[in-house]
């Protein structure tokens, strides 16, 4: 399979229709132990992203790039400089020849863009919590190609979003609130999830 | 949800218009960039002053743009930063070539976006400065937090700073005098309502009828403790004394600042900052300036906090220079 312009316009036309469709469990997550604005952020921002001409790129290298730069511009809060730092270091990782190693390397320079840019940490209640297992389970089912792999991805993403469910917040809004942030989801992880779980769907 | 608004995703559209158009005499506002500039452009060697965040605050910040405070202020979304974009494009707008200060408050979101568009201004050749404002005593500054969320101090900072940039102060002088200020200002706040994001068409939390909460933020995060409704006395009582633990205020003479969150009617600041006073005075800690109203708010939430700020002569005098800003005016 191909990771060309097409797939990769599919992938991120599937994150913008799952993201504004659970927009408003984003919202409830995030009103619980942020500032409710997590669904309204990202889905604005996707829109803008599906909004772009696919036609207009000549790779899917410098569409990935400009989805990037436009949710840097409209998202704001953290997700808008997290979202769009993945995005802009996968782009610049894209591979040419559509590999399996490849697509985990490019995935991976996005999450040492998000570990970067957010200073966070596994184990901090945060999206690394959900894509830094993803991409270990990613790269030790690399072997079998890229649908696999990005399968046994998008299932550690959920399950690593689900276990930030007990973690008490220790970046972002909801550190907060100290012991009150355990016993709840982390929006960013759940959004996450979707991306990764989209990317399953449309690049494998 | 109950609110004079057309549309809960053009309401920022739509008060910056109307903004716009009721002060027009200090201010002009772009509208693509929703950034408010001060009227008339940057000043020849004066170093530029860009502050911006979430709107829902007002009259932070666009309210403190015009002459002695500052000289742009970028409007994010309803509590959520604004991008890089914005500041980028007010940082090169208001640079005279006397440099930039960004002045932002300690939000993860803000931090990332001004940082962002800091290294956009210096790949242009822009000298940037950034400070962040940290001084809400309820948020422990720890590894383990993203640290004191920045309140009430910022406007007393945007005060002080702004008429230090207003005499000429250069960048490195100005970034000085803002790190003196954040380092001896502490906040507290408390909420006795919560509050409704327009776009979430819900309260943020719920607070039961008697209950309050002490330590809130300004976008209606949760604070430290949820308790009974008890009386203004004790209510002061109750917010000074994190701030007194966090720094020796004892002997020093202070700015006082009660700030109401928007909901709350002006009478029971003023009941509240008749008890700020009494609790100072019997803690040694001697007011000399003062600052009463809504100035930093969250929306509709009835509430208020308390700033101190241990304030040297230098600060007294920019405190007491003149201000002409849609939300702050002081003659000579």
């Amino acid at each position: 399979m191909a990771l060309d312009l097409t797939a990769v316009n599919q992938w991120m036309s599937a994150f913008a229709a799952d993201v504004h469709e659970n927009a408003d469990l984003l919202t409830d997550l995030d009103r619980q132990i942020g500032d409710a604005d997590h669904g309204s952020n990202m889905d604005r921002g996707m829109a803008a992203v599906v909004a772009l001409d696919p036609g207009s790129f000549d790779s899917p290298a410098a569409y990935l790039k400009k989805a990037g730069m436009t949710l840097v511009s409209t998202v704001g809060g953290a997700s808008g400089p997290l979202y769009g730092t993945f995005l802009l270091r996968v782009a610049g990782g894209w591979p040419s020849d559509g590999d399996a190693a490849g697509l985990g390397s490019a995935l991976r320079a996005g999450l040492d863009g998000l570990l970067q840019r957010g200073r966070a940490a596994v184990g901090d209640k945060t999206m690394i919590d959900a894509l830094s297992p993803a991409l270990d389970a990613y790269d030790a089912h690399a072997g079998e190609g890229i649908g696999p792999a990005l399968t046994a991805a998008a299932e550690a993403c959920a399950a690593g979003r689900d276990a930030t469910i007990p973690l008490v917040a220790k970046k972002g809004r909801a550190s907060y609130l100290g012991e009150r942030s355990a016993g709840h989801q982390d929006p960013g992880a759940t959004s996450m999830t979707m991306l990764i779980e989209a990317a399953a769907r449309t690049l494998s | 949800m109950k609110k004079l608004i057309n549309d809960a995703s053009a309401v920022v559209t739509d008060f910056l218009a109307g903004f716009a158009a009721a002060h027009d005499d200090l201010v002009q506002v772009d509208h693509e960039n929703r950034v408010v500039y001060r009227l008339g452009g940057a000043k020849e060697g004066k170093v530029g002053l860009v502050s911006g965040g979430g709107s829902g605050h007002e009259p932070l910040h666009g309210g403190f743009v015009g002459f002695g405070m500052l000289d742009a202020a970028c409007c994010g979304e309803v509590f959520t930063s604004p991008v890089p974009d914005q500041v980028f494009a007010a940082t090169q707008e208001v640079d005279s070539g006397a440099g930039v200060l960004h002045i932002v408050k300690n939000y993860t979101g803000d931090i990332m976006n001004f940082e962002m568009a800091a290294e956009m201004a210096a790949a242009e050749g822009i000298t940037v400065e950034a400070v962040v404002v940290n001084d809400d005593v309820a948020v422990q500054d720890s590894l383990y937090t993203a640290g004191r969320r920045g309140v009430g101090l910022t406007v007393l900072l945007e005060k002080i700073v702004g008429a230090a940039a207003e005499d000429g102060m250069h960048l490195l002088a100005l970034k000085e005098l803002a790190e003196r200020v954040i380092a001896n200002g502490r906040s507290m706040g408390m909420a006795l309502t919560s509050v409704t994001v327009p776009a979430a068409g819900k309260p943020t939390f719920e607070l039961a009828d008697d209950e309050i909460e002490l330590g809130i933020g300004i976008h209606g995060e949760p604070g430290r403790e949820r308790r009974k409704i008890t009386t203004a006395a004790e209510t002061a009582e109750l917010m000074l004394k994190p701030i007194l633990d966090d720094i020796d205020y004892r002997g020093s003479e202070v700015i006082a600042f009660v700030n109401g969150m928007g909901g709350t009617p002006l009478m029971e600041l003023y009941v509240m900052y008749n008890e700020v006073r009494r609790v100072l005075e019997a803690n040694g800690v001697r007011i000399v300036r003062d600052l009463v109203g809504n100035y930093i708010t969250s929306l509709e939430m009835a509430g208020c906090s308390i700033t101190l700020l241990k304030a040297d002569e230098e600060m007294i005098k920019y405190w007491d220079a003149p201000v002409v800003t849609p939300g702050l005016r002081k003659g000579q």
